[in-house]
């Protein structure tokens, strides 16, 4: 069994392919919305009866589930190979630590490109902790998201597109996260960024949903460009594109060398390092690139769910985390990952405290516990077979996988949650909900749930997660980030019951009609109730399976006792303070301290401005001030001296072609008088 | 009656033809004049063959070959001149001038 679950692995990316063909080729536009397919077929005179029309009109009724069940279906079946592919990976590489010392399985690998003797690139699915952990996320949450969006997606008219694009998006994600090389990695890195670019821009009437994909896709794109110039400097040292052999410690070594560049010295591992780490950078949405995941949100919040929380965002960890025996002796490039997601999850989380869009506040609130996964990642320090040694650390970078596994389902329930709320009341704005808690029971029971869990309360998922990533701060002794973490943990649960509060408890801020709790998008969010309470039960999984020595340090887990107590009780006056503020569904008493602020409320609410830096940065520096002048140099230097080559050649033919006048005599004078002339001359 | 006389008649029929050939608006015109400069080269040859050559003969082939060339060509210009005259309705060497730059 297990043999030919490993042996067929590709089948793991070939069912959500086959899903996005046969969407595309069969069943889309098969079922259209009839209002607008009358629209278009009036146009060009093919629907003359009305009978035709009745048809279509059944047809659509009855229809368009279809894509969106095929969908269903085949997610079902890959999200049932991806445990079957956990399950034999488990029984039979991690029980078997003597033929798998580095629990690595390549179990299929394919030439692909053959550049030379020495250099070529495959096609592979490389098993490990991580990749097994983030197929059994990925396959789950898009079954469960593609469940989802039946009900939220019904009534949209290109609801088969968003099936296909979904199931593209789903085989790239896990395209990636199996990726045996690098360069494999990198192309569907670039096809996640595809299928975020279209969904994004999926309702593309609206014009901000329209910006909104652009920016994500150049700010992406921007950061992918360091990553491609990483990728080449790493595999020309290493002679050779497969993780297994990059992250060998002679790698590290071989890279370990000082280069000039320009007239600085720099650590050639520093800087391939860092270079990589512009790519997960870009991709996890850190500060300053963070700009594009909040205005992502212009896309359906399913797609949010999956790729703006759960998955996508999470690929800038993963990829650090993939690479990370070569990260850990790059001191550099640790103290740089350190910092900037802790900077990032504190920096996000204030200015989640201020914003009124339900789904930005999530958004934000995403940044900031990618913040966490990445400082927790910043604290660790590992070598590929896992072996300790005196400095070696890898609870951190346990802690951050168990912390992308326990977010990626807290969060999509949460943006699922959302999703319900935004559908029950047909905006965006926080201060339009309010009095919920009566009309959607099963979702806020559910919500609440996630919110304790992101707000890091005891028994549920989020409690475990965050401790083993302060732990690992303070065990390695980084105290300003733990301190940083501590204090964002409190303001994460204040702004996520802000949020629950405002949208639940209290009288209705808005007129409400015919508000119901859809049975497909209910079944969701309540089934994922279940990891959001149970995800706390592999924390000795996490802990100890990740590497290969976790085991040994796996006594964290009896860690100072004061430090969940203390965390907690962070947690809790976090929500007690929203209680305080929001508690009846009201905000009066929170304007009043609004006021009190001042000019830093607004300066918060309006994101420090950093959108506005931006735009001056590149409209008013390098559009006016470099853009300007290079296009007047090329429009009147360069392309003057060719045009002036022309005038010149032109001023000549027009009075050469004088000579021509088409007058015969003219020209046998002309022949005489030149015959006259040679006879002169020669006599 | 010495070779001098030969050459300036053939001079002067060259020259009548070369004037005829630029101040005839008549196309026809223009290839009469330039048959008058083909005959006063031939007079030319003609008379060296006469006076100066060994063999008179030699020197009369080349008349006899332009006569015939000229002939040829004559034919040739003339079927020009009528196709043209029918498309045109006009021999006129100044209205004629579609041939320009």
């Amino acid at each position: 069994m297990a043999e030919f679950i490993f042996t067929n692995s590709y089948l793991l990316l070939i069912l959500p392919l086959l899903s996005f063909v046969i969407i595309v080729l069969w069943l889309a536009g098969k079922y259209q919305n009839p209002a607008e397919l009358d629209k278009t077929l009036r146009c060009q005179n093919q629907i003359n009866d009305s009978e035709e029309t009745q048809k279509r009109a059944d047809d659509f009724a009855k229809g368009p589930k279809i894509a969106g069940l095929a969908a269903i279906l085949l997610a079902t079946l890959n999200a049932l190979y991806g445990l079957g592919l956990a399950t034999a990976y488990y029984q039979h590489v991690l029980a078997q630590p003597e033929h798998y010392p580095n629990r690595t399985l390549v179990c299929f690998d394919l030439a692909w490109l053959n550049f030379s003797p020495g250099l070529t690139a495959n096609m592979g699915i490389y098993l490990d902790p991580i990749s097994v952990m983030m197929i059994v996320v990925i396959t789950m949450i898009s079954l469960l998201v593609n469940i989802y969006s039946i009900g939220y997606m019904k009534d949209d008219p290109a609801f088969d597109r968003f099936f296909a694009l979904m199931s593209l998006f789903t085989f790239s994600m896990l395209g990636l996260v199996v990726s045996s090389n690098i360069l494999q990695m990198f192309v569907f890195w670039e096809l996640v960024g595809v299928s975020s670019y279209t969904l994004i821009g999926f309702w593309y009437e609206k014009p901000s949903a329209v910006a909104a994909s652009k920016k994500a896709f150049i700010v992406t794109r921007f950061a992918d460009a360091f990553f491609l110039i990483g990728i080449l400097l790493v595999s020309f040292q290493a002679k050779s594109f497969d993780f297994l052999t990059l992250n060998l410690p002679e790698t590290a070594a071989l890279l370990n060398q000082s280069i000039v560049l320009g007239s600085v010295p720099v650590n050639l591992l520093t800087l391939a390092t860092l270079l990589i780490f512009a790519g997960g950078w870009g991709k996890s949405a850190m500060f300053p690139l963070h700009i594009w995941l909040p205005d992502a949100m212009e896309g359906p919040t399913p797609v949010s769910s999956i790729i703006h929380s759960a998955t996508m965002v999470v690929a800038g960890v993963f990829l650090t985390a993939r690479m990370f025996p070569l990260f850990s002796e790059a001191v550099g490039t640790l103290a740089v990952v350190q910092f900037i997601g802790s900077f990032t999850a504190i920096f996000a989380a204030i200015i989640a405290i201020t914003q009124r869009d339900i789904k930005r506040i999530l958004a934000f609130s995403t940044l900031s516990q990618l913040g966490y996964m990445l400082f927790s990642l910043g604290v660790a320090k590992i070598s590929l077979h896992g072996e300790m040694g005196p400095g070696l650390n890898s609870l951190g970078y346990s802690a951050a996988m168990y912390h992308v596994f326990t977010h990626a389902f807290f969060k999509c329930m949460l943006f699922l949650g959302a999703g319900a709320l935004i559908h029950a009341v047909h905006s965006n704005d926080l201060m339009a909900m309010g009095g919920l808690k009566r009309l959607m029971p099963k979702t806020y029971w559910s919500l609440l749930a996630a919110c304790l869990a992101i707000g890091g309360i005891f028994p549920f998922s989020g409690f475990w997660s965050k401790d083993a990533i302060l732990l690992a701060a303070l065990q390695s002794g980084h105290y300003v980030t733990f301190g940083v973490g501590l204090v964002t943990g409190g303001l994460t649960a204040f702004y996520m019951f802000r949020l629950f509060f405002l949208a639940f408890h209290g009288e209705a801020r808005s007129e409400l009609h015919d508000v119901h709790e859809d049975p497909w998008m209910t079944f969701s969010i309540v089934a994922l109730t279940i990891p959001t309470l149970g995800a706390g039960l592999f924390e000795h999984f996490f802990a100890g399976e990740m590497v290969a020595s976790g085991l040994a340090y796996a006594d964290h887990l009896s860690h100072p006792l004061w430090l969940p107590v203390i965390a907690s009780l962070v947690g809790i006056s976090g929500i007690g303070l929203a209680w305080g503020f929001y508690g009846h569904g009201r905000t009066e008493k929170a304007d009043e301290w609004r006021q009190w602020f001042g000019p830093v409320y607004q300066l918060v609410q309006n994101k420090f401005y950093i959108d506005e830096i931006y735009l001056f940065i590149t409209h008013r520096i390098i559009f006016q001030g470099i853009g300007a002048p290079v296009k007047w140099f090329d429009r009147n230097i360069v392309d003057g001296a060719m045009n002036l080559c022309g005038r010149i050649l032109q001023l000549g033919g027009k009075m050469v072609r004088l000579a021509q006048n088409g007058q015969l005599q003219f020209y046998l004078g002309v022949t005489v008088l030149g015959l006259a002339a040679l006879l002169f001359l020669a006599s | 009656m010495t070779l001098s006389h030969f050459i300036i008649l053939s001079l002067m029929l060259c020259a009548i033809g070369v004037y005829g050939v630029l101040t005839r608006r008549n196309l026809i015109g223009i290839l009469l004049s330039v048959e008058v400069i083909l005959n006063g080269a031939n007079l030319n040859f003609a008379a060296f063959a006469h006076f100066r050559a060994f063999d008179p003969t030699a020197g009369a082939v080349f008349p006899i070959f332009v006569m015939a060339v000229s002939a040829c060509e004559m034919a040739v210009a003339l079927a020009i001149v009528i196709s043209m005259y029918r498309r045109k309705k006009r021999l006129d060497v100044y209205r004629l001038e579609e041939l320009n730059g």
